[in-house]
Order: structure tokens, then C-alpha cells, then sequence
């Protein structure tokens, strides 16, 4: 067919451009009723987003309810049990793309007993679409819907004022609504939100802008979903990558298989290993489909090094400005999700990045979602929201979650039923009380930043110069008489300077430079590098 | 609380690469955190996309897996051509699983219905399998857009020792963290294309020229016409009406299963952008020509609470 020889070359076009289109995931939430599901089904149907063979099974299953002409809220509720009681439980995935963008839906439950599997959607999401019936106003469960969306570190919101035909498109309820929760928002401290009056049902500023709110003159939600700025997870952090496994196919190759979390790395780039803190540069980033110049989060890649360092799962890599924390002692927002309450004290396992180790979690205080201020509790029900102190067995190499959403999340497991307890997020590590059993070498390199070496250098003035200096930035340094006692102090993890007439080193910069290079000051808050020393 | 904005120029993923950045990071996790994982390989498009996410997750090192193919013995005879042809060029380990005493007792679709059918060949030759190599997590190609209890399913979905599903009770799964811990004889079905679309599927096949089945390319096949549904004829059971005659028509597959129980579509799509060019024009949803979905309402629900995949 001539017809189809003219337009192959621009569909090949369409299916190249299609294929570069960006990705945006969001989820819905607000109190049950709110109209969540029939939002998600207007949005798909409007957008001819839905096949007619699901349109035909919701008017099916419509007749045997009280619901208008095709009750759209059945295109997204999938379990039998939602159906039968025409509500929400779990967290459904959906998808659909326009011209412009393809978009991930997490449609997460309303009500307060499902509030963890809400959590899970939000978890992931780079905008969040908060529901709001007009003739309820704000609900207590828009607040603490807003309130995780916050704490889960989604960046941008958009207020969708529903139900607007049911209270008569009128302006004043919709300015009504709006400013009593912008206030809200405003505690939360909470990034861009977009407010606007919406009819999920009649389908007003939906897909199409309505004409019945001639007063309103913003984007529809479609719109807005499909120019806002995306990338919401990235992270404000240097180059992280959690090694997930050691790829060692012959001995010819040994490369670091992970995800890169934030930043950016480059063949030649310098990256330190976490716990050793020991540095190479990379000389290969390995795929399938050839070695990159350059990978950014969110690629899986393979790290070649030029070193062979001892790297295991559970280790982290990363380069740049700015050190991730190395702590077994943090301060973290929970939310609890078990049904059996976390009580004062209990022992867990902890899930970060890719490592799993033995915790105990500490209650700080409970968090009041609609006043936000913290209140004592005994203990944390499912669902609420606490801060609690985590102690962990291993250190962790971290960044509080505001920084970055996955060095700086965590999941707790129960070790006897294996459920998942609760999710968290990281604030900031946090100083052992005096104390607490014996001093460990992870507590010791948390708190010097550094761990134990031996420098040898040529003269005695210079070594008394090193330990001035090192000592100023916080280290815990001595000079050692012996080549034995510099070996025990090393083994405490203490710098012990070592005065040798054939030491290499020749001055105090050289030495700093050297203890940076071989990777044995690792924490931020020691490492200077300005040129001072 | 106020989070910071980065003030850098992000790069950001094309939502393909997104989604391929995505189910690598869940294959690593699972061969890094269980004893013995399996791949299920169906043939399917979607198994081909996933294997070919395994042996990018593991490049340069071999996929570190065997694959698992349940055979109902009712498969298209190019399926079973390709897999032999494609795990050999791959370099894969393949392990074929029959349920050979139903068989032997006459196990077809027509003599007990697709409902029990699939029970005996798939559930239960799977669950058999699984056991018997004592696999701890199974890798699967499902995705939550093609069925509405799917799109609840959680991408590490936990069984319990019967490998019976619990939708009422599943892990809360937050950021990339899973939750792979189990007891003995429980196990973990992981689906790491779980956010993919169709659509997605097709666009990944052709962006990385993976091989597919031939099946699923419009050619003159033998196909029972029924209405709107082509019946192939590729087993003597099927039963043929009287003055039915198989006719060539020019049709393809757009979802591979059991012969019996997968119609054809009439198609002239055989490439695969004109694959992708049908589908974007195509009003019904993938499965809704594999016959066992809608056998009762929520089918596919009751399935995978009894251990379906």
C-alpha cells in the first residue's frame, strides 16, 4: 500500500520520540469518599486511557449497586472484597500516558485502618494528588494524609477541591476550602502546592478545563500533571551507589553492581569505599549495551575499579562533596505499621540500602498529625507517627531522608514473623550516651571520623606539627615512642605518628594529603580541606 | 519540615529507561538475598523482555538463575521451538515441568473445563516444581495492567507454605526496600516488571530488537472462525462443529498461552512497529481473549490466591 510506504518513516519517528517521553508518579489520596477511584477512573476514561472491554465490566458490576451510568470508581478497585463494600483497601497500581508524558498511579486507600498501605504508595511518589470533598472541607484525614505525603518527602501537591457540582460550583466554597488547608500546608512547611475545584464525577477540570467554573481560570489537573517539573526523587546529595553484588564472571573482571541513588560518576572519577574509606578511581562503568561515559541516578551499572578494595554487598560507594554520615546511633521519623503496637524498647532487624542488621528502636515521642507537635506516648499504634532513636549493630552510611529518599530510608522486620513493622526516616545521627557497654571501633570512627593508622614521618618537629594539627581537626592523635606502641595505638584506632628518618614524608601537607587519599579520614565534620594545614 | 530543592540541572531517565533501571535493581536484590531463585519462563513477550533484564543485571557475569518453564504439554509448537532456541543462545539453564499424571489421566480443557485444567497443568505443576527444586523466590513477567487484582499485587508478593496469596494481608513494600525474609517453605513470587504496560513491553522489544516468538506476527494461519474469535487447531481435541472447516485467515496472537484456550486476532501487523501501531489504535484489553480470566468474576483473584502465578 503506497499509504503505508508514506507513513512508516513518521510512525518509526513517533515510536523514537515515544520512547525518550518522561515518566511522573503519583498517587491519590484523601478520606475515603473523597472520590479517589472515580478521579483515577475519569482521568483514564477522559484521557481514553481505558479499554472498552473494562468499561463494559464496571457497567456490569454498576448495575448491581446504586451508582449513575458507569460508576468509574470500578475501573481502579480490583480485590472482591473492594467491590463488594465499594471501597479502597490496598494500594492499585495504574498507568496511562498522553503525548507528552507516561504517568504511575498508586490510588492508595482512604481509610485510617489502611493508612501503612497509603504510606507504600507515597513512598515512591514524585507528586501527590490530595482529595478534598467540598462539602466536607477538611477532613482529619486530609491532614494526616498531607502530613505523610510531607514526611515522605513528596515535593509537590496539588489540592484537588472535589465534588464541586454537589455544592454548586460555587466560588466561595472552593476559596473556603482552600485557605483553611494552605494553612495547614503552610505548618508542614510544605513544598508547591497547586489548589483547584474539580468535579471527578462530572468531569469538570479533569481532562478538559470546566465551563461551568468560568471563575477558575487554571490548568486542568491533566494539564498540570503533564507540565509540571518531574524528577521529584532525586536527591541534593553527591554520587551514591549501595553495592548490591560483586559481578566476579572470570578473574580477569571484578566489578561493583549497584544502583547509582543520586549524583553522578565518570570513568576516572575518584569514589570511597564505605566502611573501609579506603579510594580508587573507576576505570570502567560495565553494561550490557556497551561501558558508559557517564551514569546517573537512576541507573544500575557495574563499577570497574583500578583498585582492588575489599567490597562487599551491603558497602557503599561515593565521590564528590559532602560525606554521607557513618553511624550506629540515629534519630528517625517512624511510622508503625504492625498491629501489635511498638512498645518503649524493642529489638528488630533493620533493612537500609542493601544491608539488613540487628537494631533496637527507642520511642521518643508520639507526633499529633493535626497540631504537629510531639506528644509522650507509651507506646506507637499502628498507623501513627513517631520519632524514635534507632542503635544499630553495624554502622550505617547514610543521609537524613531530606536529603536524600534512599540513604536515608529504612524498613523495620520483625525477626520472628518477618512482617515489616515500620517504615523510617532518617533525621540525623545522633551522640552515644556515657556509658553503653564496651566502646566499638564503628563508634569510635563516628565519632573521630576517621579510623586507626600509622604515619611515619622524618623528623620529631614534624611530627609534633601533624598532631597539632590533626588533634585541631578533631582527630585522636598521638605520638608514638615505639614502632609497638604505634601498632597498639593504631589498633584502637587512634593516629599514631611514628617519627622514621627514611619516611617518604616530607611535610604536613603531604601527610594530610596522604590520610585523605588512602581513605583513613572519612567523616564530613573532620575532613577539611581547605589549605590551612 | 522543609525539604531543599537541588539546585543542580537534573538528568532525568526516559520512562523506558526509568522502568528498566527499576526491574534490574529488583533482580540483583533477589539474587543477592535468596538461596535458590527460579525465573518462570512462559515464552511470552514479557519472558523474553525479562530475560533479556537478566542478563543486563548481571552483565558481564552469566544470568546466575535457572529458568523454569511449567509446559501444559498444550503449548503452540513455535513456542517450544523458541525456547529451546533462545535459552540455548542466551546460555541459560532451562528446567521443563510437566504435570505428567494428570496428563496421563487425560487432563484437556474440553473433558474438565479451563477452571480445573489450569488447576492441574499450571497451579499445581508449578507449586510441584517450585518444590521440588526447593526454590525460595520465583521470578515472574506479570504486570499489574493486565488484570485488576494484579494491579494490587506487591512486586515481592509473599506466599505462605501452600503458595497461597493472602491480598488482604500483604507486606507494606516502601521505596526499593523489599522484604524478602521467609520461613521455611514459604517463598516469595518477585514480578519486577510490575510496572509495566503492554504498550511499554512492545516499545522495550523494539527499542532493543529482543526476540520474540513468531506467533505473534500476523501471517495465513489455520484458525477455527467463531464470530469474532479464531480458534487455532493445533490439538485433535478441539472440538469442530458439524460443517466446520479450518480456514486460513491472517491473524496473529496478541497474548500466548495453551493453544485451546488462546484466540487469535485478525492482524496484518507483522512487524513490530505495526505491533505497536495496532495496539495504540486497539480498543480491548490484552487478555481479554484468554478465555481463563473470565471464567468467573474475580477468576483471576481466586487463581493467585490458590497459587497461580
Amino acid at each position: 500500500m503506497a499509504t503505508r510506504a508514506v507513513l512508516e518513516p513518521a510512525f518509526e519517528q513517533y515510536l523514537a520520540r515515544d520512547g525518550e517521553k518522561g515518566l511522573l508518579r503519583f498517587l491519590t489520596c484523601g478520606s475515603v469518599d473523597d472520590g479517589k477511584s472515580t478521579l483515577i477512573g475519569r482521568l483514564l476514561f477522559d484521557s481514553r486511557n481505558v479499554f472498552e472491554d473494562q468499561v463494559q465490566a464496571a457497567a456490569k458490576a454498576t448495575r448491581n449497586r446504586a451508582a449513575g451510568e458507569v460508576d468509574l470508581s470500578l475501573l481502579t478497585d480490583g480485590l472482591r472484597a473492594e467491590r463488594e463494600q465499594g471501597i479502597t483497601i490496598d494500594v492499585a497500581y495504574r498507568y496511562f500516558a498522553t503525548a507528552r508524558r507516561k504517568f504511575i498511579i498508586a490510588d492508595t486507600p482512604g481509610h485510617e485502618q489502611y493508612t501503612r498501605n497509603m504510606a507504600t504508595g507515597a513512598s515512591t511518589a514524585d507528586l501527590a494528588i490530595l482529595l478534598i470533598d467540598a462539602r466536607q472541607g477538611v477532613l482529619p484525614q486530609s491532614r494526616r494524609h498531607a502530613f505523610i505525603c510531607s514526611l515522605l518527602g513528596i515535593p509537590r501537591f496539588v489540592v484537588a477541591i472535589n465534588k464541586m457540582d454537589a455544592a454548586g460550583y460555587h466560588r466561595a466554597v472552593f476559596e473556603r476550602v482552600r485557605d483553611e488547608f494552605a494553612g495547614f500546608l503552610a505548618k508542614l512547611g510544605s513544598p508547591q502546592a497547586y489548589f483547584l475545584p474539580i468535579s471527578a464525577l462530572a468531569g469538570d477540570n479533569v481532562v478538559a478545563r470546566s465551563r461551568r467554573m468560568p471563575w477558575f481560570d487554571g490548568p486542568s489537573l491533566l494539564e498540570h500533571l503533564e507540565t509540571v517539573e518531574s524528577g521529584g526523587l532525586q536527591a541534593s546529595t553527591g554520587f551514591r551507589m549501595p553495592v548490591q553484588c560483586v559481578s566476579r564472571p572470570d578473574h580477569a573482571f571484578r566489578g561493583y553492581a549497584g544502583q547509582v541513588v543520586s549524583g553522578a560518576i565518570h570513568p576516572g572519577d575518584m569514589v570511597t569505599a564505605l566502611p573501609s574509606g579506603r579510594r580508587s578511581h573507576v576505570r570502567r562503568i560495565a553494561t550490557f549495551d556497551g561501558d558508559l561515559a557517564e551514569a546517573f541516578a537512576p541507573m544500575p551499572v557495574t563499577l570497574e575499579l583500578e583498585d582492588p578494595l575489599d567490597i562487599s554487598r551491603g558497602d557503599l560507594l561515593f565521590a564528590g562533596s559532602g560525606h554521607p554520615h557513618m553511624a550506629g546511633r540515629f534519630e528517625a521519623h517512624l511510622i508503625w505499621m504492625d498491629p501489635r503496637p511498638l512498645d518503649a524498647r524493642r529489638r528488630c532487624l533493620l533493612k537500609h540500602t542493601t544491608q539488613t542488621v540487628a537494631a533496637e528502636v527507642t520511642l521518643r515521642h508520639r507526633v499529633d498529625i493535626h497540631t504537629l507537635h510531639a506528644e509522650a506516648a507509651p507506646a506507637l499504634e499502628m498507623n501513627a507517627i513517631g520519632v524514635v532513636e534507632m542503635v544499630t549493630t553495624k554502622a550505617l552510611f547514610f543521609d537524613s531522608y531530606r536529603l536524600n529518599r534512599i540513604t536515608g530510608s529504612f524498613i523495620l522486620i520483625d525477626p520472628e514473623t518477618n512482617a515489616t513493622l515500620a517504615a523510617g526516616m532518617i533525621l540525623q545521627p545522633v551522640a552515644a550516651p556515657a556509658g553503653s557497654g564496651p566502646v566499638t571501633a564503628a563508634e569510635r570512627m563516628a565519632r573521630w571520623g576517621h579510623r586507626g593508622a600509622v604515619i611515619e614521618i622524618e623528623t620529631a618537629s614534624l611530627a609534633v606539627a601533624l598532631e597539632r594539627a590533626l588533634f585541631d581537626h578533631g582527630c585522636s592523635v598521638a605520638v608514638a615512642a615505639s614502632r609497638s606502641a604505634a601498632s597498639a595505638l593504631k589498633g584502637a584506632g587512634i593516629l599514631a605518628i611514628l617519627v622514621t628518618p627514611s619516611a617518604p614524608l616530607r611535610d604536613v601537607a603531604a601527610a594530610l594529603r596522604q590520610l585523605q587519599q588512602q581513605g583513613v579520614l572519612v567523616s564530613r565534620d573532620t575532613v577539611s580541606t581547605g589549605g590551612g594545614i | 519540615m522543609v525539604y531543599t530543592e537541588t539546585s543542580t540541572i537534573m538528568q532525568t531517565l526516559s520512562h523506558l529507561k526509568a522502568l528498566e533501571a527499576e526491574s534490574i535493581h529488583i533482580l540483583r536484590e533477589v539474587v543477592s538475598e535468596f538461596q535458590r531463585p527460579v525465573m518462570l519462563y512462559s515464552i511470552g513477550k514479557d519472558s523474553s523482555v525479562l530475560l533479556r533484564l537478566a542478563q543486563k543485571a548481571f552483565y558481564p557475569g552469566p544470568i546466575p538463575f535457572p529458568l523454569l518453564h511449567v509446559d501444559t504439554s498444550y503449548k503452540f509448537r513455535e513456542m517450544i521451538e523458541f525456547r529451546d532456541a533462545c535459552t540455548r543462545q542466551v546460555g541459560a539453564r532451562l528446567i521443563v515441568h510437566t504435570n505428567r499424571q494428570a496428563l496421563d489421566d487425560g487432563a484437556q480443557p474440553f473433558r474438565l473445563g479451563t477452571q480445573r485444567c489450569c488447576g492441574l497443568l499450571k497451579t499445581q505443576a508449578l507449586l510441584d516444581a517450585l518444590r521440588a527444586g526447593g526454590f525460595d523466590a520465583a521470578i515472574g513477567g506479570a504486570r499489574r495492567d493486565e488484570e485488576r487484582s494484579r494491579a494490587k499485587e506487591r512486586i515481592y508478593s509473599f506466599r505462605d507454605v501452600h503458595g497461597q496469596w493472602d491480598p488482604k494481608n500483604q507486606r507494606p513494600e516502601l521505596w526499593n526496600l523489599f522484604n524478602g525474609r521467609i520461613g521455611p517453605g514459604e517463598s516469595i513470587r518477585v514480578f519486577p516488571l510490575s510496572n509495566w504496560t503492554e504498550l511499554d513491553v512492545w516499545h522495550y522489544i523494539h527499542r532493543d530488537n529482543i526476540p520474540i516468538v513468531p506467533l505473534y506476527f500476523a501471517k495465513e494461519r489455520l484458525m477455527l472462525v467463531r464470530g469474532e474469535t479464531l480458534v487455532p487447531v493445533e490439538q485433535p481435541f478441539i472440538p469442530v462443529l458439524p460443517g466446520e472447516k479450518p480456514r486460513l485467515v491472517r491473524c496473529r496472537m496478541r497474548s500466548l498461552g495453551c493453544s485451546p484456550c488462546t484466540g487469535a486476532i485478525r492482524s496484518d501487523a507483522d512487524t513490530v512497529p505495526k505491533i505497536i501501531e495496532e495496539l495504540i489504535a486497539a480498543r480491548r484489553s490484552e487478555r481479554e481473549n484468554r478465555v481463563i480470566d473470565h471464567d468467573q468474576d474475580g477468576s483471576m483473584e481466586i487463581k493467585k490466591r490458590e497459587g497461580y502465578f
